[in-house]
Parts: C-alpha cells; sequence; structure tokens
C-alpha cells in the first residue's frame, strides 16, 4: 500500500507570549530593542504569540507590529487575546488567531459542599469530604481518620485523626467538643498526640494555623 | 420472623463462644426455640462449651455444600428443650463460607427457629463477615481493655458498613455491648477500664456486665453453659442479659466490689 505524501496530526507547543500594553509603535519599537540587547541571539528567529488583551484602541496598527517584529528577525505566529475588530485585521494580514491551553481548559471552580455525618466515626473508618467543610455529629474513634479540603467540626470527642485543608487551604480549622486527637493537622502542618498535650489542649476547641505553627485554643463551650 | 443474633468482637478470647452458648442456653430455657451455630470454622469451640463435642457428626459446611441435610448436622442439647447446635467444621477453613451457601442455610433455620445465635471467630476476615453479614443484633463483647476496646469500634464500624442492612439501606443492626470479664476490684485500682469509660468509647447501649468469674472456666471445661449455673454470679448476669435481650430493664449488678464480712476477712474466704 502506498504511504500517503500528507498526514494531519494534533500536537502542542511551548511558545513565548509578547505581551503588549502600548499602542504607541516607537515605544514598543525602543522596549523591544533594550529587551532583545539583553540576550540577542536567543531571540533569533524566536517564534511568538502576541497577546492583544490591553489593547482597546481597534485603530491599533497592527501591521505595524508585525514590521517590527519581522525587522527584527522575531516571527509572529499568532494573535491571541484580541478585541473582535483586532482579530478581523489580524485575519486580513494572514495572521493566525490562537487559544490558550489554559483560556480553554479553566473550569468554573466548583461550588463548596459540606458533607455531614450523623454517627459516630469507628476505628477503621475514613470519611473525606471532597472540596468542602466535614460536619461529625458523633464521635471521632481512635483509629478512625476524618480529612476535608475545608474545615472539621466535630460535636463528640475527636479520638482518631482529622486532617483539615487536605488540598492546602491554610485558613481551615478543626473544631471539636473534645480533643483527645491522635493527630491533627492542618495543610499539611501536623501535632501528635504528645504536642497537643504540651501546648495545653483545652479540653474543647478549635486548632488553627498561624504562620506555620499550629495553635489551639479554647471554646466557650 | 426469626432474629439473627451476632455475638462478635475482633478481638480474640474475650468471651464469644461462652456469652454465645450461655445467651442460646438462656433464651431457650425462656422457652424460645434457638439454634446457636459455629462460624468458627476450623478452630471449632462451641460444641466443647455446650457439651455435645461427641456428638458431631455432620457439620456447618456440609451443610452449605449440600452433603447434609440441616436435620442431620443439627444436634438437639440433651439440657435444655428447644436448644440446638450447628456446630463448625474442623478439617476445612474459613473460605468454606459464601454469601450463598450461608444466607440459605440461615433462611431454612428461620422457618423453624425464634432465635439464630451466630458464634462469629475473631478477626476481620472472611469468617467474621459471615457471621455478622446476615444480622439483626449485634452482641458487641468486649473486656474493659483498651485493645478490644479498639476491636469492638472496629467491628462496630463494619456493622455499619459491611452487613446486609447497611448495603441494603435498610435499618441498621441493632448494637449491644456486652462486658465480659469485668472486675471490680481493678477498676478502683486503675488497672482496668470502668463501664463508664467503655461505654463513653463505644457509644451503644449497654446489655450486660458479666463479672470475672471462676465459674466460667469451670463451666467451659465441664461443658456446661454458665448461666445454667444459677449460684454463680457470671450465670446470674448471663441471665440478666438475656432478659434485657429479651425487652427488659434491670440494674445492673456486680458492678461495685464486694465488701468482705468481718468474719470473712479474718477466715478468709
Amino acid at each position: 500500500m502506498q504511504t500517503p505524501s500528507l498526514e494531519l496530526k494534533g500536537s502542542s507547543f511551548t511558545l513565548s507570549v509578547l505581551h503588549i500594553n502600548n499602542d504607541d509603535m516607537a515605544v514598543i519599537a525602543a522596549e523591544l530593542d533594550a529587551k532583545l540587547a539583553i540576550a540577542p541571539q536567543f531571540f533569533i528567529g524566536a517564534p511568538l504569540v502576541v497577546n492583544l488583551s490591553a489593547i482597546q484602541n481597534n485603530n491599533f496598527d497592527l501591521l505595524g507590529l508585525k514590521e517590527i517584529l519581522t525587522s527584527r528577525q522575531l516571527i509572529i505566529v499568532g494573535i491571541t487575546s484580541a478585541s473582535s475588530e483586532l482579530a478581523k485585521q489580524a485575519k486580513s494580514i494572514g495572521l493566525a488567531i490562537v487559544k490558550s491551553g489554559k483560556e480553554s481548559s479553566s473550569q468554573p471552580q466548583l461550588p463548596k459542599t459540606t458533607k455531614i455525618v450523623k454517627q459516630n466515626v469507628r476505628s477503621g473508618q475514613q470519611i473525606y469530604a471532597k472540596n468542602g467543610d466535614l460536619i461529625i455529629i458523633g464521635a471521632v474513634g481512635n483509629g478512625a481518620e476524618v480529612i476535608a479540603d475545608g474545615s472539621i467540626h466535630i460535636y463528640g470527642t475527636l479520638r482518631g485523626k482529622a486532617m483539615a485543608g487536605a488540598a492546602g487551604d491554610r485558613n481551615a480549622v478543626i473544631m471539636a467538643q473534645k480533643i483527645e486527637a491522635e493527630l491533627v493537622s492542618i495543610a499539611g502542618q501536623y501535632w501528635l498526640t504528645e504536642n497537643l498535650q504540651q501546648n495545653g489542649a483545652a479540653p474543647s476547641g478549635c486548632i488553627r494555623l498561624e504562620g506555620e505553627s499550629l495553635t489551639v485554643e479554647s471554646l466557650p463551650l | 420472623m426469626a432474629q439473627i443474633i451476632v455475638v462478635t468482637s475482633g478481638k480474640g478470647g474475650v468471651g464469644k463462644t461462652t456469652s454465645s452458648a450461655a445467651i442460646a442456653t438462656g433464651l431457650a430455657m425462656k422457652g424460645h426455640k434457638t439454634v446457636v451455630i459455629d462460624f468458627d470454622i476450623g478452630l471449632r469451640n462451641l460444641d466443647l462449651i455446650m457439651g455435645c463435642e461427641r456428638r458431631v457428626v455432620y457439620d456447618f459446611v456440609n451443610v452449605i455444600n449440600e452433603e447434609a441435610n440441616l436435620n442431620q448436622a443439627l444436634i438437639k442439647d440433651k439440657r435444655t428443650a428447644n436448644l440446638f447446635v450447628l456446630p463448625a467444621s474442623q478439617t476445612r477453613d474459613k473460605d468454606a463460607l459464601t454469601k450463598e451457601g450461608v444466607g440459605k442455610v440461615l433462611d431454612d433455620l428461620a422457618k423453624e427457629f425464634e432465635y439464630i445465635i451466630c458464634d462469629s471467630p475473631a478477626g476481620i476476615e472472611t469468617g467474621a463477615m459471615m457471621a455478622l453479614y446476615f444480622a439483626d443484633i449485634a452482641i458487641v463483647t468486649t473486656n474493659p481493655e483498651v485493645s478490644s476496646v479498639r476491636d469492638s469500634d472496629r467491628i462496630l464500624g463494619m456493622l455499619q458498613s459491611k452487613s446486609k442492612r447497611a448495603e441494603e439501606g435498610l435499618e441498621p443492626v441493632k448494637e449491644f455491648l456486652l462486658l465480659t470479664r469485668y472486675s471490680p476490684a481493678r477498676v478502683t485500682t486503675g488497672e482496668m477500664l470502668s463501664v463508664q469509660d467503655v461505654e463513653e468509647i463505644l457509644a451503644i447501649p449497654l446489655i450486660g456486665v458479666i463479672p470475672e468469674s471462676q465459674a466460667v472456666l469451670k463451666a467451659s471445661n465441664s461443658g456446661v453453659p454458665v448461666i445454667i449455673d444459677q449460684e454463680s454470679d457470671a450465670g446470674m448476669a448471663y441471665s440478666d442479659a438475656v432478659e434485657r435481650l429479651l425487652g427488659q430493664e434491670l440494674p445492673f449488678r456486680f458492678l461495685t466490689e464486694e465488701k468482705k464480712g468481718f468474719l470473712k476477712r479474718i477466715f478468709g474466704s
């Protein structure tokens, strides 16, 4: 069988993006020269994408910009984040409109969901509240683990392990009616039983992260 | 409708088989038709405690594998009317138990019996899981010491997640705490957890406190369930537990140290 003379395949490349914040060509040219002077070899023949998000002026001289860049041996691959008027102009002078990968894949943030558990968490059980707070109405036994991306509230005795801010939220807190925990952790900073005892854990308390270390304060329960 | 009661603990040696034998005998003595099943395949003990080890011909695994029918395997207790024992196999292992097989045997037993007591093996593997899977009621046998309490907590978690009732989203298994080998004197000296400590940690209703007693060992060795010895404190405590299981409210006995009388103190007990 004859091999086809051409093939179409998708691939992604890393490109430098040049952000334009000014519509004055003379100023752009001067600043560009200053930048190129730092590492001239590095920029020769470099493919560039021009980001025009800061340009609102529809009379912006795109052709002029193209000439400035090509005269300095830079190659415009395409433009991105341009107003619709400028995008039309770009097409007419043969420039591609590209979308950055980040822009297209950015998802709306998931709403926080709270997880409520209305029973004792027993030894060997593990409960994880993804993207939200965890509320336990009952005790957390020795050998049990409760984990949340947000804060953890325990209306009962905490005897097992509690890990709040599991996804890195440093503002998360752990509150419990009675703290006899094996381990408490917020955003990766943790305390074991002996640390809790040294720091004079109150019978009922709130554990939070202050700077790089945990603190415990009692609650008027 | 028959009630399936599992006697379980997680930890070994806390008194599951002793309690299974005593509770089954107690229920039968109250006139309820009861069968007690040994789930400890490969390490059967229940027949010894019940004093029927010489009468085992067919066992639970034979029935599951349809090598014998239920009536051939069930052993009628000689002392107590209404009481039957389904012994475990000594030559097989726990993998002989399958959900379908156990389910079918329990279904067949449920047609004839009011109470089915499942004597669970220790651990959280197949044997223990099979024993608790079909349960309506769980009697969690616990000694007043930290490792036993921890294992009981683990088993309670299993009951809440791995039982048939949990999997099918039915009303959860009723859980009761049976505290065994309780020694008030050692609680006073701080060597043992108190009833209150254990209740606080496990947070399930207490159904009985069985005192540490010479009568238990004596009864086990002679193959007579300790509940038959109504002179002993352990026997009386098991009777109370059975009454509570049947819905009566009774005060707890044997929770405090027995004060030795003046003469006893001089002459010893």
